[in-house]
């Protein structure tokens, strides 16, 4: 494990990420609201626009990442992965609370209803499901090792449920809105709308890595008292 | 001894116990009958039928016998800190999964086969031939749950909410195949042909074949010291 020391160096190098994120969702705001046109029928309110589906895919992105940490842990049995699949997990949950935050937001206007039980909500809502369980499963152990164990095992059970899930949501009749940037052939987008989309993307990227830095830091650390408590 | 000689033993060894005491078959049957009634008392009779309501109470009440019943399977063996002396033993890790599996999913399908019948009458379903294609997809969706339930319970056992733990751990992983369960109920309850089912015994098929998989890889993990 890292020791004390570089815990703290984790946790600045994050926090300095981290602003830097923000600052790039400052810009993100200033694009959306004053150099994006704004949508023909739906007006203001899609702006969200910029902010949700980024969301979204950070949400998929951490997740992602703490299935395949889990893996890596299970094969290596090296509690850096372990730390890092907490890390990243959590912040998955916080980016799904802006996805569902940010989702009835704009459903109500567009849609006439704060929520509906369509593929991408379901899905969404079964993804935050799984990895609350994951924190209940984490919390429940006091063994470290066992912990980690434990958790890898159901991050890498959630990675294998995610195809599953993407299956039965399928069912599910679709209201929202099929993707418009990021289809085959030319975006359906203007150039101005594109630019503020893309931007969303990857100030996410930068705030998901800046996040996870951070919590990652934190993690090392609270082993670190764990330890010294023993 | 095979593995599979050494998981029919373990497996007849926890439903010996269980024939024995029967304390969790009668717990979890008089729990299943509740689920039931629950529902029966919950509805408003003037305007929802009974019927309308059968698949989905069929699938509830299985969701949630089946976490009692898996509840089961790892508590008594923390009792008597059984699980230690048969981790002792020359017993492969595989063969105590496929043995622990095998109970549970016998179990369940005990607790299904009472409850079954039950359902029928509380419910007022029809009893024509398309009830065994029913039962069919009750046991095809409970191989994959019970896989799952193996390795989420022996995990769970060893936590400080053991009982709490479970249910929360297990229901996303239920959700998937109860939704095609449900949905292959309804079309057999309405007398639908059968080819209208392949989606879903598909789907159910290739959910027990992922998760018995990934279940047995990762239960030497759970268990190992």
């Amino acid at each position: 494990m890292p020791d004390a020391a570089s815990a703290e160096r984790q946790i600045r190098r994050g926090r300095a990420v981290t602003l830097i994120a923000l600052l790039g969702l400052a810009v993100l705001y200033v694009m959306a609201l004053q150099f994006t046109p704004p949508e023909r029928t739906m007006g203001l309110v899609q702006k969200l626009y910029y902010v949700h589906p980024p969301a979204a895919y950070a949400m998929q992105l951490a997740f992602l990442t703490t299935g395949l940490c889990s893996l890596l842990y299970l094969l290596l049995r090296d509690e850096r992965f372990d730390l890092f699949a907490e890390a990243s997990a959590e912040v998955g949950m916080v980016m799904g609370m802006i996805v569902v935050i940010t989702g009835p937001i704009w459903g109500r206007p567009a849609w006439g209803v704060w929520w509906a039980w369509e593929p991408r909500l379901t899905f969404t809502v079964l993804e935050l499901l799984v990895f609350g369980g994951y924190f209940a499963l984490r919390g429940a152990v006091r063994d470290p090792q066992e912990r980690a164990k434990f958790a890898a095992v159901l991050g890498m059970m959630a990675l294998v449920l995610v195809p599953f899930n993407h299956l039965t949501v399928y069912y599910f009749a679709s209201q929202h809105p099929e993707p418009v940037a990021l289809r085959a052939g030319k975006p359906a987008l203007p150039f101005e709308m594109l630019r503020t989309f893309l931007t969303g993307f990857g100030v996410f990227t930068v705030l998901y890595i800046g996040l996870a830095m951070q919590r990652y830091g934190i993690g090392v650390r609270a082993a670190h008292q764990e330890v010294a408590d023993a | 001894m095979s593995v599979l000689r050494v998981a029919l033993l373990i497996a007849a060894k926890d439903l010996r116990i269980e024939r024995r005491s029967r304390t969790a078959l009668h717990t979890a049957t008089l729990f299943a009958v509740l689920v039931l009634l629950t529902v029966v008392f919950a509805r408003d009779g003037g305007s929802v039928s009974l019927l309308t309501l059968a698949p989905s109470v069929l699938w509830i009440t299985i969701a949630l016998s089946s976490l009692v019943a898996l509840n089961r399977a790892f508590t008594l063996e923390r009792e008597h800190a059984a699980l230690e002396g048969i981790l002792l033993a020359p017993v492969p890790r595989s063969a105590l999964f496929l043995g622990k599996w095998l109970a549970n999913l016998a179990f369940v399908s005990l607790v299904m086969t009472i409850t079954f019948p039950l359902w029928i009458l509380f419910y007022g379903v029809a009893v024509t031939p398309a009830l065994f294609a029913v039962a069919a997809v009750a046991l095809l969706a409970s191989i994959g749950v019970t896989a799952i339930g193996t390795v989420f319970s022996a995990m769970a056992v060893r936590t400080r909410h053991a009982e709490l733990l479970l249910p929360v751990l297990m229901l996303p992983f239920l959700l998937p195949p109860i939704f095609f369960a449900a949905q292959s109920t309804v079309r057999l309850l309405a007398g639908r042909p059968l080819d209208e089912l392949w989606g879903s015994f598909r789907f159910l098929l290739l959910y027990d074949v992922a998760f018995a998989t990934m279940a047995a890889l990762l239960f030497p993990a759970v268990v190992d010291e």
